[in-house]
């Protein structure tokens, strides 16, 4: 999310079932480019912030097996990564594979190079030559599995399950934040060496033990970039917030309107004001339909860290519409007031540009939409 | 030397050839050279535990093979079919 000084100067980076597009504004109107790699499965694809001009997107098909690309010109050229993360080779034949890399994060300003990537099943890989080769974060991935941190493909989601929300502390590159689906939520203070569970506070109800150290589904964690020891969490069982150095979550979402509930995929920031955050609630009820409570979809906003909320639909259709916005396709910009983004699995990606008051439409007709993230024209 | 036939999904990593030179002695052998080629292609049908990936199988003539230690002979046709499936 860096900074922009012209609403005109955002991008909107969309990630599909069916390959990528790359969404411009010029003079208030939308345009889409691409598509970038028609047919791929993207999973993630994410400016860096470091040099703008760069981008990595995670990529995969139904036939064959996962990879990544690279572009150094915004996406004008793509050249296909030499070494995407892969598990060591284990000679007895029970070695893991990864299937696709889901999740993408650049490491902060101090490390450039550095990004991390969150694969299904989960675990976390690190490269630190922008993308080109990349290694296991074997303190984690190690110890996951010998302390059951993960279970196995029983753990979801149905197309396997994931390491996403990986967080690197702007302050502190040594610090890291990953949450697993399902798995929870875990803290390394020591460049990923060793973590520890970070799920104190959270529900779990549909675990044996309702108060587990782990195992938990969080779907969503986000940190303030301003004040990093905020942080919001979008879970299967509800909306929390934290303030480290505190380590309990605080549910936050029991002051949703209780026809809403606050069950969701994605959680949003603004990225100046660390008490608004805005999430999209889907249906959580019985089996699950995961789209928007009585087809008729609306963002809602706290500007108080979750005391209080408010429904924010104008613009938004009325009736019958059942969008489903998974935990990637929601993002804001930094522009004043901040721009809000989402795309749905129907292939539309609506924009606000007050800050959730209003909404439009830019795009229809895309592909299912796995992830919206937002960058600056370099 | 053998001929390979290069299924369509694979073909980006071939120039769009459909089917180009290979040799091995196993079809194992056949990929990992074509990957000497064409750097990529091996982690495309492979994955990091030696394992055919679930939606490609490999021919050896007009034969399925479904080991990598299946033995090509030279002269023989290698055939990478990626399977009929997706939506």
């Amino acid at each position: 999310m860096p900074e922009s000084s012209s609403r005109d100067d955002v991008v909107v980076f969309v990630s599909t079932r069916k390959g990528a597009f790359i969404l411009s504004r010029s003079g208030g109107s939308w345009s889409i480019g691409g598509p970038h790699h028609l047919g791929q499965i993207i999973h993630h694809l994410v400016q860096d912030p470091r040099n703008r001009l760069n981008l990595l997107m995670a990529a995969s098909t139904g036939h064959l097996g996962p990879t990544m690309f690279r572009s150094a010109d915004m996406g004008a050229t793509w050249t296909e990564v030499s070494r995407p993360p892969a598990f060591p080779k284990v000679e007895d034949g029970t070695g893991r594979s990864v299937d696709h890399t889901f999740w993408l994060t650049p490491s902060n300003a101090s490390e450039p190079g550095t990004w991390y990537g969150g694969t299904s099943p989960q675990a976390l890989f690190r490269t630190e030559d922008g993308g080109e080769t990349w290694s296991e974060v074997g303190g984690f991935n190690a110890t996951a599995i010998e302390k059951g941190w993960i279970m196995g493909p029983g753990d979801g989601t149905p197309d396997g399950p994931k390491l996403h929300s990986i967080l690197v502390d702007p302050r502190d590159a040594s610090h890291l934040y990953v949450s697993m689906s399902s798995g929870g939520t875990f803290e390394s203070t020591d460049r990923g060496a060793t973590w520890a569970p970070l799920n104190k506070g959270v529900l779990a109800l549909f675990n044996p033990d309702p108060d587990p150290e782990f195992g938990h589904d969080p779907h969503c964690v986000v940190q303030h970039p301003l004040n990093p020891d905020r942080l919001y969490q979008q879970n299967h069982c509800g909306i929390y917030r934290i303030d480290r150095p505190e380590n309990r979550w605080a549910r936050i979402g029991e002051s949703m309107p209780a026809e809403i509930g606050d069950i969701g995929f994605p959680i949003v920031m603004h990225p100046r004001d660390p008490d608004t955050v805005w999430v999209f609630p889907m249906d959580g009820t019985e089996v699950w339909p995961r789209v928007s409570i009585g087809g008729r979809p609306a963002v809602y906003r706290s500007t108080n860290a979750g005391a209080t909320w408010e429904r924010q639909d104008t613009g938004l259709p009325s009736e019958q519409a059942w969008f489903t916005v998974k935990r990637q396709a929601m993002a804001s910009d930094s522009f004043d007031p901040v721009g809000l983004y989402f795309g749905t699995t129907s292939g539309e990606v609506w924009t606000s540009e007050d800050e959730g008051a209003t909404w439009n439409q830019i795009a229809a007709h895309l592909p299912h939409i796995y992830a919206v993230e937002t960058g600056v024209k370099p | 030397m053998n001929r390979v036939l290069i299924a369509s999904p694979l073909r980006s990593y071939t120039g769009g050839a459909a089917e180009v030179e290979g040799y091995g002695a196993t079809v194992g052998d056949v990929v990992r050279n074509l990957d000497l080629e064409y750097p990529g292609i091996r982690f495309r049908m492979i994955d990091e535990q030696d394992r055919i990936r679930p939606h490609i199988k490999f021919a050896v003539g007009t034969t399925f093979v479904w080991s990598l230690d299946s033995p090509v002979a030279d002269g023989d046709d290698v055939h990478i079919v990626a399977a009929l499936s997706g939506g």
